[in-house]
């Protein structure tokens, strides 16, 4: 049996965790065994019944009292029962902050290894990201229970095939008062208009050739028209033109836009780790040499002082 | 208040990385080395904290003796004390074994009269990216960690943690000893000062050797991902390349 864990926020499910879903289905075809997957709290119920299109079979309802918000051991104690209980061969989730952050306390909690971040697996044998994915790791993995999380934005999120019928299950694990001492206890929801990193369609980053940090004025006026997000690359934050929490990269922010513009942005791999997910880049440089262009699907060469205007001017004439 | 902090050696790398023949490791023939930005920030925090709070701070690594740069590089930023537990430049170390050496080390130190309040990780290696060392230690000490975070405050026996989602921040309440692993961001770092650079490099580095036991996880061989090698289209030069950038975007349904 393979048992996936199936992230969720209050009750919304994190859509990255159904590529996690993807591919243990074809893993669960390979081996020849059911897909079956927990959900943590009673919130996350409405969830259950839509998995089927994931080709999950049997869904494991983690109740408890303490599950009202976000607690990672108890997360981790919950799923890892349920492995256990059930005899599970591949306990998977998805390689997100709170999914490797989950798997790693379990784990923890079994002195097992943990391979983070896979991208396939076929017998015993897996590659993983290294790197933030600029390198790739083929190992091999013994243990009769393998622990793993798979790569974001590696497979679709969308349903494939037909689905299957799921049966909801009920459980109560017993967790200790003690894995609830790392638990949620506010949230701050930030007042911020606008589109996020994350979330948005377009994003239009900026790097060290924006030249200072008012230049970003023609980023930021290009956003506004199409409703955008504004990023930027790690030598910009070095250099104080933008906060931190604008940075796209390995150890910034991961985006996955149906359109990355990266302007005066060289690609250096730390930066390349944050963006590759999106499906297009347009990349605006003077530089036609630039190590960008080699991962880029269209090109303007030029300078972004002059392009970004031209382009917003274009779309206000064509939009009316 | 006293800190560990935990760092790891890795190559500088560039937009290219290029493997060695035997394919185990990137080429570091023309590459300089240096620790993770997550980790640098994780330095950085150790010593604001004990700037304010008082305390003592120690860097540990485990490397080769040529990590004695990350050491003295984080003493030069204000660390305190250095730990070097000493392999062999060769293998990689799984994350496993890791922790257990990390925490074989911590329990040395604790024998011998030292105490920890909080205990510093990046949130994953740069180049392993393994995102379990810290919580493996914490688990083996039975101590709370708060993984990923982007801001620390500290207060009586009590830390509050902010981790970043998409939209907004989650915040963590913990009591002390506690692990914490931390993400880009939560500080600007500081540029160490020559004199400082040169005065780390006198302080005395105390060293030790891990043991490695066998694991069932094996690293066969790295690869380079093989990128689906489109021809980038070139929409134009300048502001006159506007239109068909345009249009581009309209067929992609971005502007609509």
């Amino acid at each position: 049996m393979i048992l996936a864990l199936v992230e969720h926020d209050k009750g919304v499910v994190n859509p990255l965790a159904l590529g996690m879903l993807n591919f243990a289905k074809s893993l669960a075809a390979e081996q020849n065994c059911a897909l079956e997957a927990v959900l943590v709290g009673e919130e996350a119920r409405s969830i259950a019944s839509t998995l089927g299109a994931f080709g999950v079979t049997k869904v494991h309802m983690a109740l408890h009292d303490g599950f009202d918000d976000y607690s990672p051991e108890a997360w981790a104690q919950a799923f890892l029962s349920k492995a256990e209980t059930g005899g599970a061969k591949f306990v998977l989730s998805i390689g997100t902050d709170r999914g490797n952050e989950v798997m790693a306390h379990v784990a923890a909690r079994t002195n097992q290894s943990m391979v983070a971040n896979i991208i396939s697996y076929s017998d015993a044998e897996m590659t993983r990201l290294r790197w933030g994915g600029s390198l790739l790791e083929e190992s091999t993995l013994a243990d009769e229970m393998k622990l793993m999380t798979v790569a974001p934005h590696t497979f679709p999120t969308e349903e494939e095939g037909s689905a299957v019928e799921v049966t909801i299950e009920d459980y109560s694990p017993e967790i200790a008062e003690k894995d609830f001492r790392v638990k949620i206890s506010k949230r701050i929801v930030p007042e911020a208009d606008g589109v996020s990193l994350t979330d948005a369609e377009v994003v239009i980053s900026g790097g060290r050739g924006v030249g200072s940090e008012a230049g970003f004025s023609v980023l930021e006026d290009l956003a506004s028209t199409i409703g955008g997000a504004v990023g930027c690359s790690r030598a910009v934050t070095s250099l104080g033109w933008r906060p931190h929490s604008d940075q796209v990269g390995q150890t910034g922010t991961r985006v996955a836009a149906e359109l990355y513009i990266a302007c005066g942005i060289s690609g250096a791999a730390q930066h390349m780790a944050g963006c590759k997910g999106s499906k297009n880049l347009l990349a605006i440089n003077t530089d036609p040499d630039a190590p960008i262009l080699q991962n880029a699907t269209y090109a303007v060469i030029g300078d972004l002082h002059d392009v970004l205007p031209a382009i917003n001017a274009e779309i206000k004439k064509v939009t009316g | 208040m006293n800190i560990l902090v935990c760092i790891k050696r890795v190559p500088a790398t560039g937009a290219k990385m290029l493997l060695t023949e035997d394919e185990q490791a990137i080429d570091t023939k023309s590459l300089g080395f240096t620790f993770s930005p997550h980790e640098e920030c994780a330095v950085e925090e150790a010593v604001k904290i004990v700037e304010e709070h008082g305390g003592d701070t120690t860097v540990l690594t485990l490397g080769p003796d040529a990590a004695k740069e990350q050491l003295q590089y984080a003493m030069s930023m204000g660390m305190k004390n250095a730990v070097l537990l000493e392999t062999e430049d060769t293998a990689d170390w799984d994350p496993k074994n890791t922790a257990d050496a990390i925490l074989a080390s911590i329990q040395e130190q604790q024998a011998e009269g030292k105490t920890f309040d909080m205990l510093f990780f990046g949130n994953e290696a740069a180049d392993t990216g393994g995102y379990q060392v810290g919580i493996r230690i914490a688990h083996a000490l039975d101590w709370p960690c708060v993984a990923g975070i982007k801001q620390l405050d500290i207060e009586e026996g009590k830390a509050i943690a902010y981790r970043e989602t998409g939209n907004g921040k989650e915040v963590f309440e913990v009591m002390l000893p506690a692990v914490f692993t931390m993400k880009e961001g939560i500080n600007y770092p500081r540029y160490p000062s020559v004199p400082g650079r040169l005065r780390a490099k006198k302080k005395e580095i105390a060293r030790s050797t891990p043991q490695q036991v066998d694991v069932s996880f094996k690293k066969v061989k790295l690869k380079t991902p093989v990128e689906v090698k489109q021809e980038v289209q070139i929409l134009g030069e300048g502001a006159a390349a506007a239109p068909k950038v345009v249009e581009m975007m309209q067929e992609l349904g971005v502007v609509r």
